[in-house]
């Protein structure tokens, strides 16, 4: 029997396991971007777990969303990127510094 | 009768209004016609509503022509009250109103401003009988600001002169003053009785002689004596009693006509008018009446005392006016309300008089109006010489002229009365009289009389703006001859009132003329003590020649011949010895300049210590750019948070994140 | 331990080790690879709670679509590695301990607060396609319109980001074709006006010899 802890539980896992993917690559927007991905997972996982143990498909229909918003955020995060080392010639995270107030 | 006033009111509206919109379209003999035609119609349709009501039968008229609005059920009303009294008003008003057009014809014949000049004093004959036809306290209201309004145009009729613009400010400012304790005072007034209407008011007074107000906690005044020192404050800002008598002798900045109609005859008196149609309400108030008693004498004396020393003619007239605005009230101070209305009217035919007789004098002189450089004119004018004599008689009360008998009647009336302040008033005003001969025939002779010194114009000429070359500057010798017929012609006309008004005395005094209009209490009295003794005009002029009062007119006469006539060098000697009381004197006790110094000045440091400190240092200093100043120094502080390192903010995000789970776990 | 209970536990081992090697690998390529792996894991487990439409369409939209879009950037950008991993080993304590401090108090919170009861298993005349759809088109159309919108907004905003100007573009600029004004395109030019050429109309009929006149003017 699977019950709603174990889901939970693998989703808190998957989110820290990306909160230190965050912490670690803090210099290479690509990998940030993929953490992020793996956080919106966790987050995804979360939302199955809870539509199946309450039998409501409202759960799905937002993780339904949540992909769409995450793939348009995707592509919109990459294209920035792809400008980004155009201009600039880097994606290092610790030469982007021109909102430094 | 409703179309009779209505008419009445509306005819000098509507000459105002065509000559003062389409003054150029209808030319200067337009301008005058039509405000003329308003005026006389006025006047015609008074002296009927006269006849009706002093020797017809009409009744007391009391209607409402048209409601403005209805607010919390008072209702805000356009009406007539018309009863004696208002018809003595009416005549007054209209008929030396129609003197006044007439005369302006020949006065202001070569000034620029012609038409705007008629359309000012016939929207002025239209305030001023709003004003005394009112049957509310809001249409009196409306009156009592239009005269004041109209009374600021026309001081500031030559705008151009910067002494005129000083003067008409000064009117207008002063004005505010006592307009805003009369507005205090019809706001107690209506606060109470919770009307506008004056018999509904009156109706309460009674029962507000027992009525309190609180002010502030512990400061618990009558309302009815609060709200009439109030209404009356308003009356001293008008009819110009001491303290906020101030603006009338800079009034005269304006032109003659205007002195004469309205600082002199018509709307100085508003006051008095207003304090004689609240005899209601005043009948309950001591202390009011005290106050106003006071006042009255105060004026009544010392401003006689200023015009010993003026030589300018119309600041003589003027402090005059003064002077006998004071006995007016001293008698509204006494109860003696017939008295004061009485004096009212036969002051408002001489005073008129001698200012258009000084204006005649000013007009024969070019625009010259001091009086050392005058001196025998009788030869040159006279019908200005005969008729400015009789006003001089009238004025100082000379036996069977009119101001005889108006002023006896006061004088007596104060030395009958028994409220608080009456002996004080009673001295006061019986030295006046000597004041009043005095300076009034110092003036009358060394106009008229004595050596002629034209040669010494040009050392008097008043320094005006540059408006008005075409006055003066011809410096030839001056060669005075008699005012055009348009002049002399309103002269003769007011002579005939100045005296046979006095022969009145009798129904308006101590018969029953305003028996309807004024209500007296039976204990304050004091003409009605009088009229026991009363049997005739000749009996009261023989009466009269008994007390004190005459004989010190004639002192006063006398006096003046000899000081000017006998012996011209002594008043110089005189005032050589009394330097400091002629200093006093000169300087108006000081009034002017402890204006100047504590109210304006006293605004103007106020005002620069609210802007230095109020506006620079606490808005603009510390909470404008303090509040700027103190976020750009907390900016400078934060601002190193802001690394702009996308990792930066996801460790606050995250930490953040951190620690509101474990304040939930906790 | 049920079978359910031994693929969920598989397919759990999976995607964490994944998803730990995606985090710590050197190569951006490697990293996008073993997230494949993480949504391949994830969709499997989706299955196991009964969400199969949402599972395929993570396989195909995200697998398919953005992890290759991944793929594609990642290799097209020519980046120094060596210096994206500067700190790598630095940050490694805090990264840690801030994880494993989050990863306690999320799992103290799950054990301690969440429980539900299991429902029953649905039958196989279930299908979660049919179910979902119904009320995506019913219930949810209008945040579903929504979303097609966002996803139109994301096509425009990545291609205009992106898109170069090259210089044998033949593309339309609205701005400058807006601005036209009829001074830019015609000139009035004041010349004399030419003589009248004698009439010529002897043999051509009228309709012909009027439209002969309009040419001349």
């Amino acid at each position: 029997m699977i019950t709603l802890e174990h889901y939970l539980v693998l989703a808190a896992l998957l989110f820290s396991i990306s909160v230190a993917g965050i912490f670690l690559n803090r210099k290479n927007v690509i990998v940030l971007l993929m953490c992020i991905e793996l956080m919106l997972l966790a987050v995804n996982i979360n939302f199955i777990a809870f539509s199946f143990f309450l039998q409501d498909l409202a759960g799905q229909v937002f993780v339904f969303f949540i992909l769409t918003v995450a793939a348009a955020e995707a592509a919109i995060g990459l294209a920035i990127l792809v400008l980004l080392f155009r201009n600039r010639g880097t994606i290092n995270v610790q030469d982007l510094d021109a909102m430094k107030g | 009768m409703d179309t009779i006033y209505l008419l009445i009111v509306l005819a000098p509206l509507f000459g105002a209004i065509a000559a003062g919109l389409f003054g150029r379209q209808i030319g200067r003999t337009g301008a005058h016609t039509v405000t003329i035609l308003g005026v006389a119609i006025s006047f015609i349709l008074s002296v009927v509503v006269f006849w009706a009501h002093v020797f017809g039968d009409a009744g007391i008229y009391n209607e409402t022509v048209y409601t403005w609005m209805v607010s919390d059920g008072i209702h805000f009303e356009v009406g007539f009250l018309v009863d004696n009294l208002t018809a003595m008003m009416m005549l007054v008003v209209t008929f030396v109103s129609l003197m006044v057009h007439i005369y302006t014809i020949g006065y202001m014949k070569d000034d620029p401003g012609y038409q705007r000049f008629f359309a000012y004093i016939s929207l002025f004959t239209f305030s001023m009988l709003m004003l005394v036809m009112a049957n509310n306290f809001m249409q009196l209201f409306f009156g009592w600001e239009a005269v004041g309004l109209v009374s600021y145009l026309l001081i500031g009729f030559w705008y151009k002169r910067p002494t005129a613009t000083y003067a008409n400010m000064k009117a207008f400012i002063v004005n505010r003053v006592g307009d805003f304790g009369f507005l205090i005072g019809i706001a107690a007034l209506v606060f109470y009785a919770g009307s506008l209407n004056y018999t509904e008011v009156f109706a309460e007074a009674e029962s507000m002689r027992d009525a309190t107000i609180t002010i502030w906690p512990g400061w618990t005044f009558g309302l009815l004596d609060l709200a009439l020192i109030f209404l009356f404050i308003g009356a001293m800002g008008k009819s110009a009693q001491v303290p906020l008598h101030v603006w009338l002798p800079d009034s005269m900045e304006g032109p003659t006509p205007i002195s004469a109609l309205i600082h002199a005859a018509t709307m100085v008196t508003a006051g008095i008018f207003m304090v004689a149609r609240m005899s209601p309400l005043y009948e309950f108030s001591v202390a009011a009446l005290s106050f106003i008693l006071i006042i009255g004498a105060i004026t009544a004396f010392f401003m006689g005392l200023i015009g010993l020393v003026q030589n300018d003619i119309k600041r003589v007239v003027a402090y005059s006016t003064l002077s006998q605005l004071g006995y007016m009230t001293v008698a509204l101070g006494a109860s003696a309300y017939a008295a004061g209305l009485f004096h009212l009217m036969t002051h408002a035919f001489f005073k008129a008089l001698l200012f258009l007789a000084a204006g005649s004098v000013i007009i024969a002189m070019h625009h010259l109006q001091d009086m050392r450089a005058m001196g025998g004119l009788r030869r040159h004018m006279p019908v200005t010489y005969v008729t400015a004599l009789i006003g001089s008689l009238a004025l100082i009360g000379f036996p069977f002229f009119s101001g005889f008998f108006s002023k006896d009647a006061i004088i007596e009336a104060v030395g009958y009365s028994q409220i608080p302040g009456a002996t004080f008033a009673y001295w006061l005003v019986l030295a006046g009289v000597f004041v009043t001969a005095l300076y009034t025939f110092r003036m009358f002779f060394m106009v008229f009389h004595g050596e002629e010194r034209y040669d010494q114009a040009h050392k008097y000429m008043p320094d005006h703006g540059d408006d008005d070359d075409d006055h003066h500057h011809d410096h030839g010798p001056l060669q005075p001859k008699e005012s055009p017929w348009v002049v002399t012609v309103p002269l003769v006309l007011l002579a005939i009132p100045s005296v046979v008004a006095g022969y009145f005395i009798g129904p308006m005094l101590f018969g029953d003329f305003f028996a309807e209009a004024l209500f007296v209490l039976p204990e304050q009295d004091v003409l009605a003590t009088k009229g026991e003794t009363y049997t005739g005009v000749i009996a009261f002029v023989l009466h009269g020649l008994m007390l004190p009062a005459f004989w010190l007119a004639m002192a006063g006469l006398g006096t003046a011949w000899y000081l000017y006539m006998k012996r011209p060098e002594l008043p110089g000697v005189i005032a050589e010895r009394l330097k400091l009381g002629v200093r006093i004197l000169e300087d108006k006790y000081g009034f002017d300049r402890f204006n100047d110094w504590f109210f304006a000045g006293g605004t103007v440091r106020l005002g620069r210590a609210l802007w230095r400190y109020g506006d620079a240092l606490i808005i603009d200093g510390l909470l404008v750019n303090g509040t700027a100043r103190s976020i750009g120094w907390i900016s400078a502080r934060i601002r190193h948070m802001q690394s702009g390192f996308l990792y930066h903010y996801a460790f606050v995000m995250i930490i953040g994140l951190l620690v509101l789970m474990f304040a939930y776990v906790i | 331990m049920t079978f359910e209970l031994i693929l969920f536990y598989a397919f759990g081992a999976i995607l964490l080790g994944a998803a730990l090697a995606m985090i710590s690998v050197r190569n951006p390529v490697h990293a996008a690879l073993f997230l494949v792996v993480c949504f391949v894991a994830a969709a499997a487990i989706w299955l196991l709670a009964e969400a199969e439409f949402l599972g395929i369409v993570l396989v195909l939209v995200y697998v398919g679509a953005v992890m290759v879009l991944f793929l594609f950037v990642v290799m097209m950008l020519d980046i120094n590695l060596a210096k994206l991993r500067e700190g790598f080993t630095e940050y490694l304590p805090v990264g840690v301990v801030v994880a494993a401090a989050m990863a306690t108090v999320l799992v103290l919170v799950i054990t301690r607060y969440i429980t539900m009861e299991v429902p029953e298993r649905a039958g196989p005349e279930y299908a979660n396609t049919e179910a979902l759809g119904a009320i995506l088109y019913t219930e949810y159309v209008y945040p579903f319109e929504i979303a097609a919108v966002i996803l139109l907004v994301a096509i425009i905003a990545a291609i205009s980001l992106t898109m170069r100007k090259r210089p044998d573009n033949k593309s339309i600029d609205p701005g400058q074709q807006m601005a036209v004004s009829r001074e830019g395109r015609v000139r009035m030019v004041s010349m004399p006006s030419e003589k009248k050429r004698a009439p010529r109309r002897s043999a051509q009929g009228s309709g012909s010899g009027a439209s002969d006149d309009d040419a001349s003017k």
